[in-house]
């Protein structure tokens, strides 16, 4: 009750039934779209659910991570490799996931929160970190090594599994991203949200009213990889490889940025309007270039289009774009 | 919520060979005023440091209430009872100003709600409740130093430490930020000990005043006494020519 009461909090009536409809489309637009537009949306709520989670430990802590790819990647081959190895489901492979990244994260956390490390040079240790795994991974044989490691593609349907077609997996990561939207929403409610916001604004500050900064931060991180892992887990087994090149890419670490980015740090609903935007787009140019003939003009137009967001609208997409739905979200 | 007794026992800090600080000692008893005086540079923020746990000593002890707290975590001497403003101030900027005041009161319940309610109380008694739904950065100098005393309030401590937040008023905001650091140690009996170089402000509050100067004491004494002081002068006036 005091849980349900503190989510729905302060929000305004409006901005709820907003919510509420939203979901109420989403679950039943697999029945309204084609094959193509539903793997548009499957890939709009991956990069939502994922933005919200490394959101929440730079949007809301303020800690730059440019290496989460570390904790999807883990997290998926972890997954992949038991149910390759040993046909362990994903349903029990992901705790195991879940723990290895979240190992992981309190091990950069402490080596970068212990030691003050701030901004880039803390975000030079999450590149680090997420480089050595690729290099380890490419070198290990259980997990396939530099050849990848591949899950059987098999369309008849398997929940215990994880295995079927879109369908299951829209619903799967629809029920992830929601999960960490009311999650993200319930935690920024909270004292540790609020905790870490001040650590986000003035670390010092923080610490001077009674904030233990250090505590804070590796519950962030760790939450966050956590989080990330159980998106890794999800892609590994909708695309059904996994290769350290591409598992653990610094281009990786940095898609699952963008959507937070452009959609607006630190807010709950820029995740999410970011990843609607960046596939978007993503989608259209990729269109365009294969219309017009050209290579490459994807990667032109989508970088242009993203110079131009980040000059006009600094702080993301989302906070002017509530101001004019009177939705009123502000960074916070 | 009522005060503590501050002693400082042999304090002492060098940075890089540099000494700072040496061998500083002084009270400040439970429910007093006390000010920390002397030219810039004479460590006196260094001493606020060792005892809000930025620094912790090479020499010496901080106690509160008897106990040891120089060593510990800048949040744990919060925990033990000290509150403390930054010379510059450090608003939470992002945030509203009502925000920053409920970090500060979270320190005290996990309850959101009531941590706002103490915070708007707080806020109300230093005027600042109209503007409670401002960024802190959009705030003037004289407010954000107004915003550094309502958030370390809000931890509710039992010593408070003030670092010139006197500088930059105008006299007659001088005089509300006395009248109001008086009324909450008369109704609280909170300690607290300010770092202030406005003296129409030191000459009203303080009891006693401590001169610092080239990271030692030199004088201790009441405001009369202080005025008099033969060192004192000697720091702020230049030492007489010799005959």
């Amino acid at each position: 009750m005091s849980f349900a009461r503190r989510l729905v909090g302060h929000a305004a009536p409006r901005t709820l039934w907003s919510l509420v409809l939203l979901l109420a489309l989403l679950l039943v637009a697999p029945a309204m779209l084609g094959k193509y537009w539903l793997s548009v949306l499957i890939l709009i709520l991956y990069f939502a659910y994922v933005g919200q989670a490394w959101n929440i430990l730079m949007g809301f802590a303020g800690q730059l991570s440019l290496g989460h790819a570390l904790y999807a990647g883990l997290g998926g081959y972890i997954a992949a490799g038991l149910f390759f190895h040993y046909g362990i489901g994903p349903w029990a492979g992901v705790f195991a996931a879940v723990a290895a990244a979240a190992l992981a994260g309190t091990i950069v956390g402490y080596l970068g929160f212990r030691f003050s490390l701030a901004g880039v040079y803390f975000a030079l240790l999450t590149i680090a970190f997420s480089e050595f795994t690729r290099i380890g991974f490419d070198h290990w044989e259980w997990a396939g090594g530099s050849a990848g490691l591949f899950l059987k593609v098999d369309a008849s349907s398997d929940i215990a599994n994880l295995r079927g077609g879109p369908l299951l997996f829209y619903y799967v990561i629809l029920a992830l991203a929601a999960g960490a939207f009311i999650l993200c929403r319930a935690l920024l409610e909270s004292r540790l949200g609020r905790y870490w916001l001040a650590i986000r604004e003035d670390a010092e500050a923080a610490q001077a009213v009674g904030v233990p900064v250090l505590r804070c931060k590796l519950i962030a991180i760790v939450i966050s990889a956590a989080l990330t892992a159980l998106g890794g887990v999800w892609n590994a087994f909708y695309y059904n490889n996994l290769f350290p090149e591409t598992a653990f890419a610094m281009g990786r670490s940095i898609e699952i940025t963008l959507a937070p980015i452009i959609g607006g740090l630190g807010t709950l609903f820029g995740p999410i309007v970011g990843a609607v935007v960046l596939t978007g787009l993503g989608e259209a140019f990729t269109d365009l270039g294969e219309a017009l003939g050209i290579p490459g003009i994807k990667q032109i137009f989508y970088g242009l289009a993203l110079l131009v967001i980040v000059v006009y609208r600094p702080a993301g997409v989302w906070p002017r774009l509530a101001d004019k739905l009177r939705l009123g979200e502000r960074r916070r | 919520m009522s005060g503590a007794r501050l002693d400082l026992d042999g304090v002492g800090k060098s940075f890089r060979g540099l000494r700072a600080v040496h061998d500083v000692s002084f009270s400040v008893p439970a429910g007093a005023i006390h000010a920390l005086i002397g030219p810039n540079g004479a460590g006196k923020t260094t001493i606020f440091n060792m005892i809000a746990g930025v620094y912790a000593p090479d020499a010496g002890a901080v106690r509160l209430d008897g106990r040891a707290i120089s060593g510990l975590r800048p949040d744990r001497v919060c925990d033990a009872g000290v509150g403390r403003t930054f010379q510059l101030v450090k608003p939470f900027k992002g945030l509203s100003v009502l925000e920053n005041v409920t970090v500060g009161a979270l320190h005290r319940t996990a309850d959101l709600a009531r941590a706002r309610d103490s915070a708007d109380a707080i806020l109300s008694r230093l005027g600042l409740f109209e503007r409670r739904h401002q960024l802190a950065e959009s705030l003037t100098l004289p407010d954000r130093k107004r915003l550094e005393v309502a958030r370390a309030l809000a931890t509710e401590p039992k010593l408070l430490l003030l670092d010139e937040v006197m500088a930059g008023l105008r006299p007659t905001e001088v005089d509300v930020m006395v009248g109001f650091l008086r009324e909450l140690n008369g109704k609280t009996g909170l300690t607290i000990l300010l770092i202030e170089h406005v003296m129409r402000a030191v000459m009203a509050l303080a009891a006693e005043i401590v001169v610092a100067s080239y990271g030692e004491k030199i004088a201790e004494g009441t405001p009369q006494e202080i005025a008099r002081h033969q060192a004192v002068l000697d720091v702020y006036l230049g030492e007489p020519e010799a005959p």
